[in-house]
């Protein structure tokens, strides 16, 4: 191995031997196309066309108003499947293309990276099966469906909690003896080495966007950016475009579902101890000998026990703050950028939303320049908000 | 018993013998600790060579399901690493054959690495396998496994490159556990064809005694792995899938691990 893709302590390839030889291939692979210039004219194509990017920088001139702040939101909502998360599918559905694979893994939790791999394996003639824990297959039967009318299959998860986490673990498993035509699409900034510095390097381009964009409209870098973190992937897309701007101040949102205090959360940097989940060393919802606990979020996309490793790091030396928001919290900014912006957005982002409003109320924070990376759009999230508002549909 | 046979110390006889050794795989704790360690007592009284003994962990991802489901058990009957080091301790009680320990590197880094490798060597504990840390992540636990004299044991795979079996060969000691399946733990159908090849060349690398799992499940199995130059087996997942067939009677299952176990051994000598 070239790197071990350490991020001061975290990060780093902590998988079985039968594993080596996948990750040794994609790590060569990666460095090679990420230098290649046909592979990157025919992503940045891909992001173009298939995605619909450059995404909007959009002023939030209601809610600016409202709030005392000026807010930005980085319109990744409006990409094609309703989020980032094609971002990082078309730069791996690529890669697994030019590796010379033929079939595509992925795990997904609510379906929106299962979902967003579908639709790429569908464009790119790749066969996709989707790993879903067998609860989160009967909560999101749309999704499946979904997933299903682009070709994937999709493969219920019956062991362990029967969630996200076990859908990882079965994907990598599968992975094992399926290496030869096989590429393991991870939807997220973690796991082993190289896939953290694989899934910022395809999400990187929500930085690139924001910076320039920020930069044409302001005429200078913002004060503060402000992203939900899950695994992790939207924030360190947007964050990359500003890590050496040390004067910007990064925030990442964490899931804190019925509150940090409570066993019911997802705030991973919150709440979480060091440990070793998925092939890195991150921080980790577990108990004191180390068994993983689940988490829990009203948004799937944050219900994840670990988080990115470079999040880990950028969180211990002090580069980004880690707030969690709960359930009721996103809810309450959920419904508030329906009212005051007319846009919907995803469960997840409504973290980032709902932090960006407490932090503009603060009085030490008025008049800052905010950047709020909308990762994705609410459609997704009708079922749930609809449910939790008590509300018929 | 405060002695305890060594690695080097079995495989050295059975060489001499011109046997193989027969080292059986179960999870502390599997279905509850009594019953576990009564499995246990059943194995060594029918002979075995060794043990490996998995600490259960909430995400095993290098095991198949059977392996999965006995770690699952395991943690409901509320087994956790107090009671796994005692289990140990218990098993040291009766017997001096060399226990190896397998599991997960969350659960060694969480309870301290130095700390965890001193307290198996204050049991009596002869070698760690972790089933998720590959020679290149290993400096912290080589330091500790020498300090406190425990074998740190490595999984060597059908894949696993000439390059990386120098670095391997290096640092494994006690046995080089050999893989020659792609894939997960569990009970399979055939031994995989390439074994000989496999065990040919890491013989060249290395002196340390082969032993191969993962699959092997047949009394025909071990002869075959043996036959290929092997100097031992393991087996886990046939002999945890008697214990989830039978878990409704302990008398049964006891006594058709025995009949089982005695077979595959039988097939070492």
């Amino acid at each position: 191995m070239i790197n071990k893709g350490k991020y001061g302590k975290y990060g780093g390839v902590y998988i079985p031997e039968l594993l080596i030889p996948a990750i040794e291939e994609l790590e060569e692979a990666f460095y090679k196309c990420k230098k290649d210039e046909k592979f990157n004219k025919e992503l940045e194509e891909y992001y173009k066309e298939f995605a619909g990017r450059p995404t909007n920088l959009y002023y939030a001139k209601n809610l600016s108003k409202k709030v005392g702040c000026k807010i930005y939101l980085k319109r990744e909502d409006m990409l094609h499947t309703g989020a980032h998360k094609i971002n990082n599918t078309i730069g791996q559905g690529l890669l697994a293309k030019y590796m010379g694979k033929t079939r595509l893994i992925a795990e997904t939790g609510a379906g929106q990276h299962g979902i967003a791999t579908a639709v790429i394996g569908a464009k790119l003639g790749l066969d996709v099966d989707v790993y879903m824990g067998s609860k989160d297959v009967e909560r999101q039967k749309l999704n499946v469906f979904r997933m299903k009318l682009s070709g994937a299959g999709v493969i219920p998860v019956d062991v362990g909690s029967k969630t996200l986490k076990d859908s990882i673990n079965e994907a990598f498993r599968n992975w094992m003896s399926t290496v030869d035509n096989t590429h393991y699409l991870i939807g997220t900034t973690m796991g082993p080495h190289p896939y953290p510095e694989m899934v910022k390097y395809f999400q990187s381009v929500i930085g690139k966007e924001a910076r320039k964009q920020i930069l044409e409209k302001e005429g200078k870098l913002p004060d503060t950016i402000i992203a939900c973190v899950g695994g992790g992937s939207n924030s360190m897309g947007i964050f990359s475009g500003f890590l050496d701007d040390i004067d910007v101040e990064l925030i990442g949102v964490e899931g804190g579902g019925e509150g940090v205090e409570t066993e019911k959360t997802g705030a991973t940097i919150s709440k979480g101890t060091d440990g070793i989940l998925h092939g890195s060393l991150s921080k980790v919802l577990q108990s004191d000998e180390g068994q993983i606990s689940e988490a829990s979020s009203v948004s799937a996309g944050l219900d994840y026990p670990s988080v990115g490793p470079e999040h880990a790091y950028l969180d211990s030396i002090n580069r980004a703050k880690y707030v969690p928001i709960n359930n009721d919290e996103a809810l309450e900014a959920f419904q508030e950028l329906c009212k005051t912006e007319g846009i919907i957005p995803a469960l997840e982002s409504s973290h980032a939303v709902a932090y960006a409003i407490k932090y503009a109320k603060k009085a030490e924070n008025k008049g800052k320049t905010i950047i709020v990376n909308l990762s994705g759009r609410g459609d997704k999230d009708m079922h749930i908000v609809s449910k939790e508002l008590k509300v018929k549909t | 018993m405060s002695n305890k046979i060594s690695y080097n110390e079995l495989f050295n006889k059975k060489k001499i013998n011109n046997e193989g050794v027969f080292i059986p795989f179960i999870v502390a704790g599997d279905p509850d600790y009594d019953t576990s360690l009564e499995i246990v007592k059943t194995l060594v009284n029918n002979g075995v060579d060794a043990l490996e003994i998995g600490f259960p962990f909430s995400d095993p991802v290098a095991d198949g399901k059977t392996v999965q489901d006995a770690n699952f058990r395991a943690l409901n009957g509320n087994m956790n690493i107090k009671k796994s080091m005692k289990f140990l301790e218990d098993i040291r009680k009766f017997t001096d054959i060399p226990i190896g320990l397998l599991l997960y590197y969350n659960l060694v880094y969480k309870y301290g690495i130095d700390e965890f490798y001193k307290k198996l060597s204050s049991i009596g504990v002869n070698g760690v396998l972790i089933a998720d840390l590959p020679p290149e992540e290993s400096d912290l636990v080589i330091e500790s496994s020498k300090e406190y004299d425990i074998n740190q044991i490595f999984i060597a795979a059908q894949s696993t490159t000439n390059e990386r079996l120098k670095k391997l060969t290096k640092i494994a000691s006690g046995f080089i556990y050999v893989v020659s399946v792609m894939g997960v733990t569990g009970a399979r159908r055939n031994v995989e064809n390439n074994t000989t090849t496999m065990i040919e060349r890491l013989h060249n690398h290395t002196d340390t005694s082969l032993c191969v799992g993962f699959g092997i499940s047949k009394p025909d199995h071990v002869k075959e792995v043996l036959e290929a130059g092997a100097n031992g087996t393991i087996v886990g997942s046939a002999i945890i899938n008697i214990i989830k067939d039978n878990l409704d009677d302990k008398n049964k299952m006891l006594d058709s691990i025995g009949t089982y176990v005695k077979q595959l051994k039988k097939a070492t000598i």
